[in-house]
This record gives C-alpha cells, sequence and structure tokens, in this order.
C-alpha cells in the first residue's frame, strides 16, 4: 500500500490541503471554539513539512513519530497533543517498517485512534474527531480484505458523515461544551480536518 | 523547595497569576509558561518543559494550569519525563498557586502540597 516514500509524499500532501483549507477549519473554529483549528494546524503541519527531506531515509515509524512530536510542540492548541500523540502511537505501532499493507494501516490508524481517546478522554458522540475517527476505522476494518483504494473510500465516506452528524450533537467535551445546547447546528472543526486528511490519503495510495 | 508551574493558554494570565503569589510567598520556586512562543494565545510544550527544567529539584515540581490543552500539553510534557518527580493537579489556579507557594516556601514536600491542593479543589469560595 505504501513505503516511507509514500508516506512521506502522502504527508506532504496533507499539509498543502491543510494550508489550503486553513482559513475554513478557523472559520468552523468560530462559532464553538477558540478561532484557532486551520492557524494552529497549518503552522503545525508547515514545520512538519520542513523536516520531510530529512527523513526520506527513515523507516515509517521514524516519520510518524517525528510528525507527532514536531505537531505537540508546535500546534499550539488542543490538536496538537491529540493529533501529536495520535501520531506518535502510529510511529510506534509502525516501528521498523518500510512498507505497510491495508492490515498495517488499519492496525496503525487503531492504536492512532485509541491515542486520541486517551488522550482526550472522550468517547462517541461528544462533537470531537472522535465521531469521524472511530466510524471510519469501523467502516474500514469491515472491508479490511478489499484492496487499500476500497478500504480507504469507505473510510472517508464513512468519516464525512461523521462530520454531518456532529452537527446533531450537544459539545460535552472541549472548550464547545462551554457553549451546551447552542453548539447545536455547528459542524466540529477537528472531525473536518481528520477527514480532510483521511480524504487525501485516499488519494494519494 | 518544590517547584510550581503556571500553565495557561495566555502568557499574561500566567504571569500575572505568578506575580500574585509573590504578596505571600516572594520566595516561591514558580515560573510561568502561558501562550506559546510569539506570545500568542496557546499552550507551548517547550515553555512547558523549559519552566519546569528551571524550578525542577528533587524535591519534584507540581503543574497548575487551566484548561483544555493546557492540561493535555502538560500531560505529554510530564510523560516525556518519566523520571522526573512531577505533577499535575486539578485545582482552581489561582486559588491553588497562592496555597502552593505558601506551602512550598514554608517547606511542604511534593505530597503534602498534593493534599492541600486537593482541599483548595474542594473548598467553596462562600
Amino acid at each position: 500500500m505504501a513505503d516511507s516514500k509514500k508516506v512521506i509524499q502522502i504527508l506532504r500532501a496533507i499539509g498543502s490541503k491543510i494550508e489550503e483549507e486553513k482559513d475554513y477549519l478557523t472559520k468552523l473554529d468560530q462559532p464553538i471554539g477558540d478561532s484557532d483549528h486551520g492557524i494552529n494546524m497549518a503552522r503545525g503541519f508547515g514545520e512538519v513539512e520542513k523536516k520531510l527531506d530529512d527523513l526520506a531515509d527513515k523507516d515509517i515509524g521514524t516519520i510518524l513519530k517525528t510528525v507527532g512530536m514536531t505537531l505537540v510542540s508546535t500546534v499550539g492548541g488542543a490538536s496538537g497533543p491529540l493529533y501529536g500523540s495520535a501520531f506518535l502511537k502510529a510511529g510506534m505501532a509502525a516501528a521498523g517498517k518500510t512498507e505497510m499493507n491495508v492490515q498495517d494501516f488499519l492496525e496503525i490508524m487503531d492504536t492512532a485512534i485509541q491515542a486520541v481517546q486517551q488522550r482526550g478522554k472522550a468517547v462517541l458522540d461528544e462533537k470531537t474527531m472522535l465521531d469521524a475517527m472511530i466510524p471510519s476505522l469501523e467502516a474500514m476494518k469491515a472491508e479490511a480484505s478489499e484492496d487499500a483504494k476500497t478500504v480507504l473510500k469507505k473510510g472517508v465516506e464513512a468519516a464525512w458523515k461523521g462530520v454531518e452528524h456532529t452537527k446533531d450533537i450537544i459539545a460535552t467535551k472541549g472548550r464547545a461544551s462551554y457553549l451546551g445546547e447552542r453548539s447545536i447546528g455547528h459542524q466540529d472543526p477537528g472531525a473536518t480536518s481528520y477527514s480532510y486528511i483521511l480524504e487525501v490519503i485516499s488519494q494519494q495510495i | 523547595m518544590v517547584g510550581i508551574v503556571i500553565v495557561s493558554h495566555s502568557q499574561k494570565l500566567a504571569e500575572s497569576v505568578v506575580e500574585l503569589t509573590t504578596m505571600m510567598a516572594a520566595d516561591a520556586k514558580i515560573k510561568a509558561a502561558g501562550g506559546m512562543d510569539d506570545g500568542n494565545f496557546g499552550t507551548s510544550f517547550e515553555k512547558i518543559q523549559r519552566a519546569v527544567e528551571e524550578v525542577y529539584s528533587d524535591d519534584g515540581v507540581i503543574i497548575l494550569m487551566d484548561m483544555g490543552s493546557a492540561v493535555m500539553t502538560t500531560e505529554m510534557v510530564i510523560e516525556m519525563m518519566p523520571e522526573r518527580k512531577i505533577k499535575m493537579i486539578d485545582c482552581p489556579l489561582v486559588e491553588g498557586a497562592v496555597s502552593a507557594t505558601v506551602s512550598a516556601v514554608c517547606g511542604a514536600s511534593m505530597e503534602q502540597l498534593e493534599e492541600e491542593l486537593e482541599k483548595v479543589a474542594a473548598t467553596k469560595k462562600f
């Protein structure tokens, strides 16, 4: 499905996509957050971009761990420790690998999403990125015997469906929880950025 | 003396909390880690790490923080320094900082500080 070179290519594409959607992600964060999701994510992935050249000959685990540490150090908002933990744990799950197949990818995603749950102490239906992550992972696991493209396609569909669903949820975690019922109708920025990331992976493989 | 670090999304808020503690405990080992490196709102992993280093001794360090990413980023700093004696405590930031600095200056151990801050967390203002 992907070797180290491909992973780096995907990370570059994720960086471009986040930069492209920076204003939109920040706009989503205005009514229910602290108006910085796009800015923070673009800052973090911008720093990741600078490190990718030096990672070209490294294993996938090292690449992902470096991404995680960079995000933790540079994002500055809640998405820093959340995506940071996800990539760090993903890196541990991919340690030593220079090639991954669909099965490896699903295991890595599983580990990463668990890391987000542990860091944020959130569960499904709290209007967080997990509302896109968990259904997408389940959808991908259900198609695990298919080829990578098909698996990712299902994952992306489920992720965006999850994003739509966040509009109907009252936030009980994060900044949006201060708004209570007033958070209804707004889509979660973190679930949105995750869906872009998965979409980029699906386009690139 | 136990060191204390104040983590906030706002640089000014963290610095002001530290400033306020000097009213009663001017000699405390306390350091602010507020905002991003450029002064904008946010929490900086490296700023927190540096602040911990600056007030660290074998007596340990306690960290008090505001919400959200301040909590999660602090948690990650602690995880990255597994050999160190560092604890984050869940209590009101201002009251906790005042109580902790006074006790630290009076020679309280980290365990004693933790117990006191638990009381701070349970105390109603009126």
